[in-house]
């Protein structure tokens, strides 16, 4: 049987404007280590039936020695706004970690880290597992304006991080692809990006160029985060055949190559 | 009345099948099983209903295809499975395991001959329990629904699969009919074995930022305890008119929402959206349900199926 999926809440911290972080007891024992970054939590805001289904929200940073998870997430709709209300000692729905995150692989030395929005948090657990494998991290991060900046001091731990905002309120205006140039991508070994789809397709399309190998986490609609609704898929390219991989089960990490946009 | 320890009794006869409880999940709720099986033992289920099979593979719909409304969600799913041969051989195996649990299988598709196709080919299984024959998807351009809003072309599609098939045949009505007893009269004059109902509600969500549907392909079909009172209405409706069992589905959460479609008239039920929402759902129903009956003292939950309906009072 898996754990029973009642946790309690540690911590309950407002990061910046709508922008917060979520400290709770991990579902699993994270000493056994069956964790990865960039898999999610699927955690129910209310047991409410009017906000019937979970939200997925990225394993942003794992404290294996207190056994605690913590999201960082940014209020978007009514769901994520009703979860700002539990506070510490509230016991929350979470289930997780679920799907596949970033593979870390030996053979590379130098690491690009490229993130958009709420598509930032799971770069953090990320940053910290790479570089205790001993493998230097450039981070480039883009955000609409610098309001909704996140997580910039946290992930310049562990290594440089270059801002980027669409209005040039912070860091260089600009797209995060403008930030990704043949000098950059030609110190990385492989890269690991997550955000919006655009970005995503965007990423994918430089970095071809770049002849950079790298991971893709994508974000679409759940259902039920365990594969069994097959609402969340994207299309993919795999065995010389189009198909539908659904991205709670099989992702929401893929390899670049495999992934087609449409 | 309610003593703890009595011993009740809550399996059910549903065609040739005895179910140990009168829980399943529904189809598309589960996919095949063994995503779920990671949970718990599927064994504690009163019986399975697979994911719709149809003859080819079929990629499904464009994305988003969920969105939560109101109590409740849409979906537009589109019937995305790896059509019936891959199903036989990669996903019905793995269900023998469990073996006091009948499988059924869920069939679509577009014309009557890929449905006779697709249940010939089931018939030859010793995996498969009973067929259930979805003419009720509302999220496929002629994905069976136009069977089931039309008693005289439902009638045909069922004579043409009992033609052919060897095990039980269900029907899965949709309620998006205007009458809904006509079509569940119109199956059963043409040999269907039992009616499961109903699928979900045509419906639709708009997103307001970008001042179009919400769903890639427009409409949807709603599930979720939204959709219950008006499932109970349709099972309370159609029990009085037909002989042959009928199976309640939509919005079930709760082993008193088990309680509920039985007092209807359903003999058994199916879960689906609690699925999703709970992956031990089923099991926690199942547990509630036999609570329920220790409470008020019902030592056969057969007891209480129609308990509702005027002849008995209800
Ligand atoms: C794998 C994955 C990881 C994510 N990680 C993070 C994270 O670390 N931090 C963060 O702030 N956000 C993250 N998101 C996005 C986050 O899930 C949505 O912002 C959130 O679900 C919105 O819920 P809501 O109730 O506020 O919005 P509503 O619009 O009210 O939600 C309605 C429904 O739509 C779904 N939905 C709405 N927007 C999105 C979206 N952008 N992506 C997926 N589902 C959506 C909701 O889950 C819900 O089912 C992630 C999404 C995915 C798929
Ligand atoms: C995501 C999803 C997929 C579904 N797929 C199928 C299907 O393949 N075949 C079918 O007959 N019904 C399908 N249904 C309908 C359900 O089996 C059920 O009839 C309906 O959801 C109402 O029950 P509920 O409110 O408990 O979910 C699907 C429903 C959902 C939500
Ligand atoms: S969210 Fe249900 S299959 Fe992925």
């Amino acid at each position: 049987m898996a754990p029973m999926p009642d946790v309690e809440v540690f911590a309950h911290e407002t990061l910046g404007k709508d922008l917060y972080a979520l400290t709770f007891a991990s579902p699993i024992d994270l000493r056994a280590g069956n964790y990865q970054p960039g898999q999610f939590l699927h955690i129910r805001v209310s047991q409410s039936f009017d906000f019937l289904l979970r939200r997925p929200l990225s394993l942003c940073y794992a404290d294996v020695d207190q056994n605690r998870l913590t999201v960082v997430y940014r209020t978007q709709g009514a769901g994520t706004r009703r979860l700002t209300a539990c506070k510490p000692g509230d016991v929350i729905d979470v289930l997780g970690p679920l799907g596949q995150g970033f593979p870390i692989r030996a053979q590379d030395h130098r690491t690009l880290l490229i993130g958009g929005g709420v598509g930032v948090p799971p770069l953090l657990e990320l940053a910290k597992q790479l570089r205790a494998s001993g493998k230097t991290v450039q981070t480039v991060v883009g955000f609409q304006t610098a309001g909704q900046l996140m997580l910039v001091e946290e992930l310049a731990a562990y290594g440089e991080v270059t801002v980027m905002t669409d209005d040039g309120s912070a860091g260089t205006r600009g797209l995060v692809t403008t930030a990704l140039t043949a000098e950059l991508c030609s110190l990385a070994d492989r890269y690991y990006a997550c955000g919006p789809s655009p970005m995503l397709k965007a990423v994918q399309q430089t970095m071809r160029v770049r002849n950079v190998p790298g991971y893709l986490s994508l974000e679409e609609r759940m259902g039920c985060g365990i594969g069994i609704c097959v609402g969340c898929v994207h299309a993919v390219y795999r065995d010389g055949q189009l198909t539908n991989a659904k991205t709670c089960r099989e992702g929401p990490v893929f390899d670049e190559r495999e992934v087609v946009f449409a | 009345m309610n003593d703890p320890q009595m011993d009740v009794d809550i399996s059910v006869n549903l065609l040739s099948l005895h179910l140990k409880n009168p829980v399943m999940p529904a189809s598309g709720c589960f996919s095949f099983g063994k995503e779920v099986a990671s949970f718990y033992d599927l064994g504690v289920l009163g019986a399975i209903v697979v994911k719709a099979t149809t003859l080819d593979e079929r990629l499904g719909n464009p994305t988003p295809r969920v969105a939560e409304t109101a109590a409740g969600m849409l979906n537009s799913i589109g019937l995305q499975n790896p059509g019936v041969k891959r199903v036989m051989q990669e996903e019905l195996p793995y269900l023998s395991r469990y073996r006091s649990l009948p499988v059924i299988v869920n069939v679509a598709g577009t014309a009557i001959d890929d449905y006779v196709d697709v249940t010939r080919q089931l018939s030859s299984s010793p995996d498969v329990s009973a067929i259930e024959l979805n003419i009720s998807c509302p999220n496929v351009k002629c994905g069976g629904i136009q069977f089931g809003s039309d008693p005289q072309m439902a009638a045909s599609m069922v004579r043409a699969i009992k033609a052919v098939a060897t095990h039980p045949v269900i029907v899965k009505l949709s309620p998006n009919v205007t009458d809904i007893v006509e079509m569940a009269v119109a199956c059963e004059e043409a040999g269907a074995d039992g009616l499961s109902l109903i699928n979900t509600v045509i419906g639709m969500t708009i997103d307001l930022e970008r001042r179009r549907p919400l769903l890639g392909s427009g409409a949807g079909g709603l599930s979720g305890p939204a959709i219950k009172p008006i499932a109970i209405r349709m099972v309370y409706d159609v029990f009085r008119h037909v002989s042959i069992p009928v199976i309640g589905i939509g919005g079930i959460m709760t082993g008193a929402d088990v309680i509920e479609f039985l007092m209807a008239g359903a003999t058994a039920v199916q879960v689906g959206t609690a699925n999703f929402v709970d992956p031990l759902a089923c099991p926690r129903i199942i547990d509630e349900t036999r609570e329920w009956c220790v409470q008020h003292g019902v030592r056969s939950i057969r007891e209480i199926i129609g308990a509702a309906q005027p002849a008995n009072g209800g």
